[in-house]
């Protein structure tokens, strides 16, 4: 099982995982990164994981539990 | 030997341009299993780093005091160690054989090329033919630059801005935080049309008079005043402005020059199909060099950090496996930080209307505002409404109707109240 993980030191509210993985990220009205769910489903990885790559503040990963 | 090692043959894999589009490209290809040889060549004599930074959180004082090093990507050594990549940093090319698939460098030396992506950028525009023999006046593109100004703001210097355009606000908004003495002087008699239309330019122009800078618009620089350092700014109206640190951001245009002759068609960037392909066998572009056309938004060339990011990868993607290319279409994002208000945009600006949605623009404020071409809503602006921006870049990106659009953006103005 894949999980989502967000650093929120980093995290900068710029909503890029929102854009690509709407079911799993979405940006608050104070920029506050809300992870919808953590845990990735099988046909949702790739979208998971270009969202992880995109990130412009590096403030996401997956870790495998 | 994987599909995506043929392609390139015994030769590598080339980048040109070390930055996030070039980093983006050689990341791309080991994704898709390529295990030739990866050479990546960069002017700048540094690992690839982040640029928006630059403007923001690095000139902001307390941030990030005696910083020496640039924001750089992911882990040192990554890109060597982890992607094994060859660096050329600091030895900029400069010209391209299409014929000898090869790029030719500063030092003399030719690389040759399997496939290429050209990511090459955007190099600031030049207000004066004499500011390099003044100290004192900087460009603003590279982390030098940015150090360079941040030195100059430490020692109290009185700033003057050519330029207010979104790294001029930026600056000019980092400027403040070291209660700086700043003038902002745009050409234009509302700054920011290109990006973000006449309506909101206008607009957001008064955050910087809110936050004690001076702008001065519809006002032209006509020379740099001093001896050895510059002293001031004169603008052809003759008024002077004391300064001495001056910052100059009037736009960039496309790092095409070393590409004359190559055969490649130039034209406000490199010309590229949908794709990102030049049209000459292996050669693709990506990030600010590229001019291509964006579905819905027609013929682009952008300078998104997001677009950049993606290019790079779709580029590399495409010039490996050609039978699985891929068309690149973006609903354009960026966003901007000024005095602690979020500015945030997608879509085109170039609209018959554009129509507020909630709030006002101000300091702290929130505000939404959609963009109508025709009849559908093509862009949208959020001022400290972070919440909204994906969500009217959704829409944007699914062509919504102008009706539909202002509908959905009332309604959840609506939700954000009750929620206050």
């Amino acid at each position: 099982m894949d999980k989502i993980v967000v650093d929120r030191e980093r995290c900068g509210g710029l909503g890029v995982c929102e854009s690509l993985a709407g079911a799993y990220f979405e940006t608050d009205d104070e920029g506050e990164l809300v992870l919808l769910r953590d845990e990735v489903e099988p046909h949702d990885r790739d979208a998971v994981e270009e969202a992880v790559a995109s990130c412009p503040t590096e403030a996401l990963r997956v870790h495998r539990v | 030997m994987s599909t995506v090692d043929r392609v390139t043959g015994a030769a590598p894999f080339v980048v040109v341009g070390s930055s996030l589009a070039g980093l983006r490209a050689v990341e791309a290809a080991r994704q898709v299993g390529y295990s030739g040889e990866i050479v990546l060549i960069g002017t700048e004599h540094h690992l690839p780093y982040d640029r928006p930074p630059l403007s923001k959180k690095l000139l902001e004082k307390g941030s990030s005091d005696g910083r020496v090093t640039p924001p750089h990507f992911r882990d040192a050594g990554y890109v060597q160690d982890g992607l094994q990549v060859t660096v050329r940093s600091g030895v900029p090319a400069v010209a391209l054989d299409t014929d000898g698939r090869c790029v030719i460098l500063a030092d003399g030396s030719a690389v040759r090329y399997g496939c290429l992506v050209i990511a090459t950028g955007a190099r600031p525009r030049q207000p004066f033919d004499s500011a390099g023999q003044l100290s004192g006046v900087h460009d603003f593109r590279v982390h030098e630059d940015s150090q360079a100004v941040r030195a100059g703001l430490e020692r109290g210097a009185r700033v003057a801005i050519i330029g207010a355009g979104l790294i001029g606000s930026e600056v000019a908004s980092s400027a403040r935080t070291w209660d700086a003495e700043v003038t902002l002087v745009e050409a234009q008699e509302v700054p920011l049309v290109r990006a973000l239309g006449a309506t909101v330019g206008s607009a957001v122009a008064d955050l910087h008079e809110e936050n004690g800078v001076r702008l001065l618009l519809g006002a032209c620089v006509a020379s740099l005043e001093g001896v050895g350092a510059v002293e001031a700014i004169r603008l052809d109206v003759g008024t002077r402005i004391a300064s001495d640190l001056v910052v100059t951001a009037i736009g960039v245009d496309p790092e095409t020059d070393w590409l004359r002759g190559s055969g490649l068609q130039l034209d406000n960037g490199i010309v590229c199909d949908a794709n990102l392909w030049t049209g000459v066998p292996g050669v693709f572009a990506a990030g600010d060099v590229v001019s291509w056309p964006n579905g819905q938004f027609g013929r682009q060339r952008l300078e998104t950090w997001t677009s950049a990011a993606e290019q790079g990868a779709v580029a590399a993607k495409n010039a490996l496996d050609p039978a699985t290319a891929r068309a690149y279409t973006t609903t354009p994002y960026f966003w901007s930080d000024w005095y602690g208000n979020r500015l945030q945009f997608v879509g085109s600006p170039v609209a018959d209307e554009v129509q507020w949605i909630e709030g006002g623009v101000g300091q702290g404020r929130r505000a939404v505002a959609l963009y109508r071409r025709a009849d559908r809503c093509v862009g949208a602006f959020a001022l400290n409404a972070p919440g909204e921006t994906m969500k009217l870049r959704a829409l944007v990106g699914r062509g919504t109707s102008w009706p539909e659009a202002i509908v959905f953006a009332e309604s959840r103005a609506r939700s954000y109240l009750a929620r206050q």
